[in-house]
């Protein structure tokens, strides 16, 4: 085939004029014009790109670009400022097509009543996924993000001994208006013995071995004037919800590390320190912090954590 | 030539196709009455389905669901994406290194959209040498009117195109009307708006310089030929002769008079030239502007016959057949990819057909891992996350197995129910008395049974309980 003839309708094929050792050519294969001016336009649109949108690093900033700000609200307060992912989230979360589906799901939480929520399983998965943020902020840095708590300091939540009562009215109670727990230090009163006494009789209440007279001997003085433990944790010494008093014939220990140790002697030695130096733990108000809704949901929350009552 | 005659970017070289009859072009006719009726049809075929559009095709991309027919494709169901696109790569890699560009000469929207618009130039302009006339001619009313219909009919189909594929992301009936009234969402007029645009610039001012400059698969199908694959060839021996070709003349009439003086059998016609919607001269051999699309074997089959010499002039044939080897369809590189492609074919089905229609999984709360009741039982707590695939509602029972004595605790829960499509999460507890010489941790399943769901089966997803090391 000849190249004269090939190619006879695009014309043939031009050389640039370059050649090497007499007959080595260059070719040249245009590209179409519209190529070019498509390469003249993207470097246009790049300028003007670089003039509306942040583009360019400088230094520890950035050129922000003109005409790209966008307003959101936080907290009722308007917000302006220029483009950025984060903004579009806070206002896709305010006023997004999904924030709007998730108010009026609120707003549905919010007109049920406890027995409801907890009966049903879409409002209550709602209410933990919401919840678990507001406890994340507001309790987990005492009761830990799990709601374990730290023995001795906070109560664990993920049991099912409620200090103060396990109800949701109650948990509610204790969200809104807070609680002071308070025993007092029987170090003064008691002498080692006596406190002794009192350690062992408080271990056979949930079920311990220990030595039968000093049981004995502890008893009396836990329902007797002496003691007078009987007034908060009640003669059976179940304890008493309106006190915050623990119930102490469960394998529930909020303060005394009992399970934690091993010998009678260690389970001793905890209880022993507890009566003998006397606790005091303040939980906070929520009401002034916390909206109703987020009390309730709260509520809800905390309640499944430790199976309510 | 002295360099400063060198340019360096050429105007486009305008092309006229002219039309041809032929049993490739019916073939392609078919296909693209196929293609076209099944675009722009499918998002009108109604589908029964309890839950989502009442449409066979649509694609929900707010409730991140496709429904094809009776498939609903979850966004968990991604990774069938990834097998799709294994079998759409190796599909093209076997179907091209056995019959070349097929893809590009039958399939290819682009080589679809442009046939249909060279259509309509010519219903609305005339035959080739009346467009070139046209195109010619200085500008007046008759040229404007013409030029002008084809156009308008252009952005029509455009549009049109851009609409159908707007109708696949919605329920049709609702946005079609919705899109005259104005009621559609922004998304559907941008995307209708992009896609006229496209369509008209692609396939009506853009044509062969997409397959030429822009088509990434025109640059690199050449790595997947090989000697044996078929390709669309000019039998040069035959049409050249040992003196070349040469138009029918006083004295090169008939066959034998032209094969005594040596000229080969192309009279030189041109008409395989002007058919060809990239501009190519077929006779110059293989060519990467060539998309394979056959109307040259049409159009010199059409000489041929009219000459009543046989066909095959230009052809479909091998680099080995053209040199007289024997085209070898089956060997190692053919079998290979059949194989992937067969295996990769069946997976994706076998995935398919096996699309569980409840979906579960539980991760276990660590914090705590474990926690003593006042009972003195030990309580873990799970996260458990239901995923309705199926189209009806029914309720969910849900146990333990494979742990003795264990007692599983949701709380006021009495009746879990799933909505179709519905993703629920719950939180549960189960509770165990421990024992002497309890092991650390012990392995069981959550066993989720469908009540009321025909044969939906059960599922069960392992899981683990942790007790204190005491
Ligand atoms: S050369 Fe023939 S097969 Fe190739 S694009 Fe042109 S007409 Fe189609
Ligand atoms: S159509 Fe056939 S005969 Fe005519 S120019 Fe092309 S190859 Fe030659």
């Amino acid at each position: 085939m000849t190249m004269s003839e090939a190619n006879k309708q695009q014309g043939a094929v031009q050389t640039t004029g370059h050649s090497w050792d007499g007959d080595l050519q260059e070719f040249n294969n245009p590209l179409p014009t519209w190529w070019l001016w498509g390469f003249y336009l993207t470097v246009i649109f790049a300028v003007i790109y670089w003039v509306i949108y942040p583009a360019w690093p400088v230094g520890e900033s950035y050129t922000k670009g003109v005409a790209n700000t966008i307003t959101y609200t936080v907290n009722g307060e308007e917000r302006t400022t220029h483009w950025n992912t984060r903004a579009l989230l806070m206002k896709e979360m305010q006023s997004g097509q999904d924030a709007q589906k998730m108010q009026a799901y609120m707003e549905k939480v919010a007109a049920a009543s406890y027995d409801d929520i907890l009966a049903d399983e879409e409002m209550l998965a709602f209410t933990r996924a919401v919840a678990k943020g507001l406890f994340g902020d507001n309790c987990a840095a005492c009761h830990g993000s799990g709601g374990a708590g730290v023995m001795g300091l906070f109560p664990n939540l993920v049991d099912d001994a409620w200090l103060w009562g396990g109800t949701v009215e109650q948990i509610e109670t204790t969200l809104t208006e807070g609680r002071h727990g308070f025993m007092p230090a029987f170090g003064r009163s008691l002498d080692d013995g006596q406190i002794d006494a009192v350690a062992h009789y408080v271990l056979s209440l949930s079920g311990h071995e220990v030595d039968g007279d000093m049981a004995q001997r502890g008893m009396q003085i836990f329902n007797g004037k002496e003691g007078g433990c009987f007034y908060c944790h009640t003669q059976a010494g179940t304890g008493l919800e309106s006190q915050g008093a623990a119930n102490l014939t469960d394998s529930i220990w909020t303060v005394a590390n009992v399970p934690g140790q091993d010998s009678l002697e260690g389970k001793l030695a905890e209880v022993r320190e507890v009566v003998e130096n006397g606790i005091e733990r303040v939980m906070p108000a929520w009401d002034e912090r916390l909206s109703d809704n987020e009390i309730k949901l709260l509520t809800v929350y905390v309640h499944e954590l430790g199976g309510g009552q | 030539m002295t360099e400063t005659d060198v340019q360096l970017y050429q105007k486009r070289v305008p092309i006229y196709p002219r039309s041809v009859k032929g049993r490739f072009r019916r073939l392609k006719w078919g296909i693209l009455t196929l293609a076209y009726g099944v675009y722009f049809l499918l998002p009108w075929l109604p589908w029964d389905r309890v839950a989502g559009p009442q449409q066979a095709v649509s694609f929900d991309i707010h409730g991140r669901r496709f429904y094809l027919f009776d498939l609903t494709v979850h966004a968990q169901d991604i990774f069938w994406l990834a097998g799709f696109l294994v079998i759409g790569a190796f599909l093209l890699f076997f179907v091209t290194g056995i019959a070349g560009r097929v893809f590009c000469g039958y399939f290819c929207f682009q080589t679809l959209w442009t046939d249909v618009y060279i259509l309509i130039e010519r219903l609305v302009q005339g035959e080739r040498p009346a467009r070139i006339r046209l195109d010619k001619q200085p500008w007046g009313g008759g040229k404007l009117l013409k030029k002008g219909t084809t156009h308008l009919l252009w952005l029509l189909v455009a549009f049109l195109t851009g609409l159908s594929f707007t109708l696949y992301w919605g329920y049709a009936p609702e946005l079609f009307t919705g899109f005259f009234t104005g009621q559609a969402p922004f998304p559907a007029y941008a995307t209708t708006l992009f896609l006229t645009a496209t369509t008209y610039v692609m396939a009506g001012l853009a044509r062969e310089q997409v397959c030429t400059y822009m088509c990434p698969y025109a640059r690199f199908q050449g790595a997947m030929f090989d000697r044996d694959t078929l390709i669309v060839a000019y039998d040069e021996a035959r049409g050249e002769g040992s003196a070349g070709r040469h138009k029918v003349a006083k004295g090169l009439k008939t066959r034998e008079e032209r094969q005594t003086q040596g000229v080969g059998d192309c009279i030189d016609c041109g008409y395989c030239v002007q058919v060809c919607p990239t501009g190519i001269d077929i006779r110059n051999g293989m060519q990467y502007q060539c998309i394979s699309c056959a109307l040259c074997i049409d159009a010199c089959d059409t000489i041929m016959d009219s000459m009543e010499w046989p066909r095959g002039l230009i052809k479909y044939t091998s680099d080995k057949a053209q040199h007289g080897e024997k085209t070898r369809l089956l060997k190692g590189k053919t079998i290979g990819y059949g194989v992937i492609l067969l295996s990769a074919a069946t997976a994706l089905i076998v995935s398919m057909l096996n699309q569980v229609p409840l979906d579960i999984s539980v991760s276990q709360v660590r914090q705590p891992l474990y926690v003593r009741l006042s009972d003195g039982r030990i309580q873990n707590s799970y996260e458990i996350k239901l995923n309705n695939k199926a189209d009806l509602s029914y309720e969910v029972r849900l146990d333990v197995s494979g742990l003795g004595g264990a007692e599983l605790d949701l709380g006021q829960l009495e009746h879990i129910v799933l909505h179709p499509d519905q993703r629920l999460q719950l939180f549960v507890k189960v509770r165990m008395r421990p024992h002497a010489n309890q092991p650390e941790k012990k392995d069981f399943y959550f066993v989720v049974e469908p009540v009321g769901a025909g044969d939906i089966p059960q599922v069960k997803w392992p899981s683990v309980f942790y007790h204190p090391d005491d």
